[in-house]
């Protein structure tokens, strides 16, 4: 999934003779498009690293069949653009789609594995990450879909030195920004908000100060399975939808609130950006950096090993100086 | 939190000395079992069935190597398939720069599955809970995309091994049988190097650290070096069968450490019962036959996997060892 996002991205190629050569405008253009890039996957990784922090803050549930959620989304764009041939209208009914999918798995498994230990949570959603991914190669077929990027988000702008950068990825940064707004919004702002914060901390407290628990559950987690499922529409038009396209997006997404702080939005936010930016540029440029040091061959070859570490190196060297992460909610043990 | 609910969903290991008798007669039973199948005709054509047992025996010795540090140790390692990966990637890279010495090659697995458990194993054994599985898998991951990166080595595809290892200059890796009964040998001797430390002063202190860590610190054990021991026995367990697989599949490719692989060694080892004596065993020797059984039946046989998982998760406690002990009504203990 990751190379997937890079190769999407189209500009490896092209950096690789710019950026140590002479021209240093088109460098600095090369440059800006791979941080527009990485913060666009920093995003993606937002979306469905909120939901999956949230879930684990308030709930105390490690949800590995989150990825899906994103991948369904995903299907369900494909689907509903199918049915209705308009971007927007694809979009409402597969965010709808994805809420009515993630409260069923809820009332059907996951309420019953609130009460277990992880083991057992990791396992059943492990389970349910098995069947999903099979459905939808029954549904739709092993083979790569893809939709059109809508019509009032196509289209390039001249970025400097002459270089064009899509609209529709802007307007993901810009989507996955507005809904970070709303996000922390209502987790500082409103009553909701009071209580996920106040879950994250002492859930058996606010289920003693008469707040339903359950309710509060389903919420959390129905909003969450939606914000995947929007990161999964999204990433439809750019990315090729295909079986098992979470699964391995999911285990950064689990790096991200790992370094962030399981729990904390803000921790997720911040890290989502930061592990989006380090992948991105770290693959770019990764080659172009050891050449410095050691011949050319080698560094080719070493280059792209080194890049696909990065995060989790990253995420090693934060975890050794502060175990639970930048922005612990102290929580998660 | 995790810590209470982990040791809650144990298995007892304080059983009685009558009861240990028959759980070695369980073992000795199973051993038996499977030294015999390659004179059981009636279970189909030899070059069919030997593979799938000697298979079902390496993922055995990886889910072995797992509940030492799962169902004993508390440690819920998502990455354990790394090893398996390590193990089979040291193997066929070694192979195919023309090192087809078992006895040259073990050594170098055992090396570096016990470096990288050790380096990963600082850094994880810091952190507890759901940090702990999760690092665990990102760890995993990371030797995934490492593997996957190799471009000398088959990269994305994979290795084919053209020539296989040689032990004491025979050729019995390369020999369907011959490889069957080395995958036993080395089987038994897994399980039994898993019983010793279990018993062992080592193996009671990483227990009862699974069952309250600070009261284990505070009687002057170092959990942290204990544990850390334990990774790295585990893996190196685990790299020995990912040898193995490497000699068994003459191929070597990044998705031998996909995270849906250790996913499958921890269902595994929650299949046949953590922390217990045979638990892991018949585990995962279900686990392979019921993969085998479910994909006859049909192409789509994840469709039924993926919720019997959930099923099982949800309604069965102990897993096979316990379902075997309450069936015959305590008269067998696994």
């Amino acid at each position: 999934m990751q190379d997937d996002l890079v190769r999407s991205s189209g500009r490896r190629e092209t950096i690789a003779p710019a950026f140590f050569g002479c021209d240093r405008a088109v460098s600095t253009t090369l440059i800006l498009v791979q941080i527009l890039n990485g913060l666009q996957l920093g995003i993606l990784l937002f979306l469905i690293a909120a939901g999956l922090t949230l879930v684990f803050g308030v709930m105390g549930f490690i949800n590995l069949a989150h990825g899906v959620q994103y991948m369904v989304g995903a299907y369900f764009a494909v689907a509903f653009y199918g049915l209705t041939g308009n971007f927007l209208a694809a979009m409402v009914l597969a965010l709808a789609s994805a809420l009515v999918l993630g409260l069923l798995l809820e009332f059907l498994v996951f309420r019953h594995l609130y009460d277990r230990d992880h083991l057992d949570q990791v396992l059943a959603t492990f389970g349910i990450i098995l069947f999903l991914n099979q459905a939808t190669i029954v549904i739709w077929g092993p083979a790569p879909l893809i939709i059109p990027t809508p019509d009032f988000l196509s289209g390039s702008i001249p970025l400097t030195g002459g270089l064009l950068y899509p609209v529709y990825r802007l307007a993901i940064i810009g989507a996955g920004l507005a809904v970070a707004a709303l996000l922390w919004f209502i987790v500082t702002r409103t009553r909701l908000g009071m209580l996920v914060r106040a879950g994250a901390t002492n859930p058996d407290m606010v289920s003693a100060l008469g707040v339903d628990v359950r309710r509060l559950f389903m919420l959390v987690f129905g909003f969450g399975a939606m914000l995947a499922g929007f990161a999964g529409v999204l990433s439809a038009p750019i990315f090729s939808v295909e079986p098992g396209m979470g699964d391995n997006l999911l285990i950064v997404a689990f790096v991200v609130i790992i370094v962030g702080g399981i729990g904390s939005i803000r921790g997720s936010f911040i890290a989502a950006l930061l592990i989006g930016l380090v992948d991105t540029l770290g693959r770019s440029l990764a080659t172009d950096i050891l050449k410095l040091f050691i011949d050319a061959s080698s560094a080719n070859q070493i280059g792209p090993a080194i890049a696909s570490m990065l995060i989790y190196v990253l995420m090693a060297a934060i975890l050794f100086f502060r175990p639970t992460g930048l922005f612990s909610v102290g929580r998660a043990t | 939190m995790s810590e209470a609910a982990i040791s809650g969903s144990a298995g007892g290991p304080s059983a009685p000395p009558a009861s240990l008798v028959q759980a070695h007669l369980v073992s000795a039973t199973i051993f038996l079992t499977l030294a015999a199948v390659p004179l059981m005709g009636f279970l189909g054509p030899e070059g069919f069935i030997l593979p799938l047992v000697t298979r079902m025996m390496i993922l055995a010795l990886a889910a072995i190597a797992l509940d030492f540090i799962l169902g004993f140790g508390g440690l819920i390692s998502f990455g354990h398939a790394a090893f398996i990966g390590i193990g089979a990637y040291v193997a066929g890279i070694m192979i195919t720069e023309g090192q087809t010495d078992a006895l040259a090659i073990l050594p170098v697995v055992l090396a570096v599955s016990a470096l990288f458990a050790l380096v990963t194993g600082i850094i994880c054994l810091r952190t507890s809970g759901v940090y702990f599985i999760m690092i665990t898998l990102a760890f995993g991951q990371m030797a995934f995309f490492a593997a996957s990166s190799l471009a000398a080595y088959g990269g994305d595809d994979g290795l084919t091994l053209w020539d296989s290892a040689s032990l004491f200059g025979t050729g019995w890796l390369a020999d369907d049988r011959g490889l069957f009964y080395v995958t036993l040998a080395v089987l038994i001797a897994g399980f039994a190097l898993v019983q010793v430390l279990v018993g062992s002063r080592f193996g009671r202190v990483l227990r009862a650290a699974k069952e309250n860590d600070r009261r284990t610190a505070s009687l002057g054990f170092d959990v942290f070096r204990i544990r850390l021991a334990a990774y790295v026995i585990a893996g190196m367990v685990a790299g020995v069968a990912g040898f193995l697989l490497a000699c068994q599949s003459e191929f070597v490719s990044p998705a031998a450490m996909a995270w849906q692989r250790s996913g499958e060694l921890i269902f595994m080892v929650v299949l046949g019962g953590m922390g217990t004596r045979n638990g892991a065993l018949i585990g995962a020797i279900a686990f392979v036959a019921l993969e085998h059984f479910l994909s006859d039946l049909t192409h789509d046989w994840k469709l039924i996997f993926g919720p019997l998982l959930v099923v099982i998760v949800l309604f069965s406690r102990g897993g096979l060892a316990a379902a075997l002990v309450r069936l015959t009504k305590g008269a067998v203990r696994v």
